[in-house]
């Protein structure tokens, strides 16, 4: 495989990962715009393990996913006051003080960026992200994801059969938080520099995009909509300058097409059992 | 040198009123957050740009500016927000995302990726008030502001249309069984809006004398984090919440370093949103949110 393909697989493996961290928390109902700030946290905890204290990496791996995890439900528990679009604008606001904290943080760089990672190959990126896929989608054939999806479609009624809708919602932000971590991770030692400024807005935007596009209601959706936001500007390419614009379009198009993603469970359920109707 | 500060900081705490206005009339009556606002502020500004460096007089770049913006404002309301309007709010959204990655990619294809600039013998005149050294452009600012955010003012408060407008805000529904058109409302709002947000890009774009097609990102962001503060639903909310931004901006970057400034920003938002969301002036209450 060529180093243009790899360097594209990755970036769809990285990508696949922080679209997770967001279907994960968007199952429960609640839309986060700041998951680039876990994947920051993720990026620089797993970095100086590695560089600093020469850790290898799955350790450190795991141990940037537990830290986000932790300021993940520190995040979860005020969000529980806010609903909807309020919700999203304040999880904005958390990503952009993540990054403009990194950017304050002289010890690692600051703006001038951090470096000194080991380059990591694209099966170990994969691994993960195909690990967490598959987690995922047991973890969809379960009770708890039940719960979830009662918590998302209605939060009073699940509370009033007795669901902890409180855990839920936490406990969705702390493992979306810990996801993001691990794709931060990886970023950082497939890029094996890093500035607060890959942790952005866009980058939180890119995630949403990639679960709304493929599919919100099944994990599988996520990797379409990864592959989709990766590889769609590399063949839009022949419109050189103007492949942005049509890259909008066909975004556009998508949502007004399938607003509810290109995967959804009835063109799953078609595919796999060959065009006859479950 | 605290004063001039301050003055510096009202003059961008000015646009950032306009373009948190053009957010909230969107927001507070569909509750969707239109990306798109951003990148027709940004738009705004290189029509009003084109305007200027013909050598036609200020007012009518200012006009131009609203205008571009208002049509394209109106055009993704037809295109993304009406097709989607019964949508979870994340859809509208992102389709509002898709018109403003198009919008800066035409916008860098027609006027190139660097910044530009304005030319300089429209900056030169100074008023100087005691110790303090106004730009006559920073009293445009101030003044088009002001104007502007009484003209919406008066049309929210006073007018059948605003009247109309904060029905359809308060219960799309109802409104539509007294016999509101909730399509031509919505229309209203997506031109208002785009025009507010036209206007701030031709301010901006005289206030730092120059302009690029990255200013909607930053800016639109900070706006967002003016219109939480000010609360969604207030006009006055947004007059007031803007110049403190602006001032507190100007002011972390002059005493704490350029680099705090987007924590405090942000911080406070957070706060505000915690515990005061209904914004500073109050307004309805907001966790009344649409499902995701």
């Amino acid at each position: 495989m060529s180093t243009y393909c790899a360097g594209l697989f990755a970036d769809i493996g990285i990508l696949l990962l922080g679209a997770l961290s967001v279907y994960i928390i968007l199952a429960t109902g609640q839309l986060s715009l700041g998951n680039a700030g876990f994947m920051g946290i993720g990026s620089y905890v797993a970095s100086y393990l590695t560089v600093e204290l020469h850790w290898p990496l799955t350790p450190a791996l795991i141990a940037a996913a537990l830290s986000a995890s932790i300021i993940g439900i520190i995040v979860g528990f005020p969000a529980l006051r806010l609903k909807g679009i309020y919700l999203a604008i304040a999880t904005l606001g958390f990503g952009e003080m993540v990054r403009s904290f990194f950017l304050n943080f002289s010890h690692m760089g600051g703006s001038g960026g951090y470096h000194g990672m080991q380059h990591v190959s694209l099966g170990y990126i994969w691994a993960w992200a195909a690990g967490i896929l598959l987690l995922l989608t047991l973890l969809e054939r379960s009770r708890l994801w039940l719960e979830m999806r009662a918590v998302h479609d209605d939060e009073t009624a699940a509370g009033l059969i007795g669901l902890n809708t409180t855990a839920t919602k936490v406990g969705a932000f702390g493992f979306g938080a810990a996801v993001a971590a691990i794709a931060g991770g990886l970023f950082a030692h497939h890029y094996v520099y890093i500035e607060p400024a890959n942790f952005g807005f866009e980058r939180s935007i890119d995630f949403v995009l990639a679960v709304i596009l493929g599919g919100s209601t099944v994990g599988a959706g996520a990797l379409l909509g990864a592959a989709l936001i990766v590889l769609l500007p590399e063949w839009l390419r022949f419109l050189a300058d103007w492949r942005l614009a049509a890259f909008g379009t066909l975004l556009i198009l998508v949502l007004l097409t399938r607003r509810q993603g290109i995967l959804d469970r009835p063109l799953l359920a078609k595919l796999s059992f060959r065009g006859k109707s479950p | 040198m605290l004063l001039q500060q301050l003055v510096n900081g009202l003059t961008l705490g000015a646009v950032y009123t306009l373009i948190a206005l053009a957010f909230s009339l969107v927001m507070g009556i569909l509750s969707i957050l239109n990306l798109a606002v951003g990148e027709l502020f940004m738009f705004g500004g290189y029509v009003g740009f084109a305007v200027i460096a013909a050598y036609l007089p200020l007012p009518i770049a200012l006009l131009a500016g609203m205008a571009a913006a208002a049509v394209v404002s109106i055009v993704i309301q037809k295109i993304a927000y009406e097709p989607l309007r019964d949508a979870p709010l994340v859809t509208p959204m992102l389709s509002t995302l898709g018109c403003s990655i198009i919008l800066q990619n035409v916008v860098t294809n027609v006027w190139g990726s660097d910044p530009l600039q304005l030319p300089t013998e429209l900056f030169d005149t100074r008023v100087s008030l005691g110790p303090v050294n106004i730009g006559m452009m920073q009293i445009v600012v101030i003044g088009v502001t002001i104007v502007l955010v009484g003209a919406v003012a008066y049309l929210i408060q006073k007018t059948s249309a605003g009247r109309a407008l904060r029905a359809v805000a308060e219960n799309r529904d109802v409104a539509r069984l007294l016999g509101v058109s909730a399509n031509r409302i919505t229309l209203l709002a997506f031109l208002i809006s785009g025009c507010l947000a036209g206007a701030a890009g031709v301010l901006i774009g005289l206030h730092y004398a120059a302009i690029t097609p990255y200013i909607g990102v930053d800016i639109g962001l900070k706006a967002i984090a003016v219109m939480v503060i000010g609360g969604t639903t207030r006009v006055w909310g947004a007059l007031l919440a803007g110049p403190l931004i602006g001032i507190a901006e100007v002011l972390t970057i002059a005493y704490g370093g350029s680099q705090v400034r987007d924590l405090v920003v942000y911080g406070l938002m957070i706060l505000i949103l915690l515990l005061r969301p209904q914004g500073l002036l109050g307004g309805a209450r907001s966790d009344i949110g649409q499902r995701v």
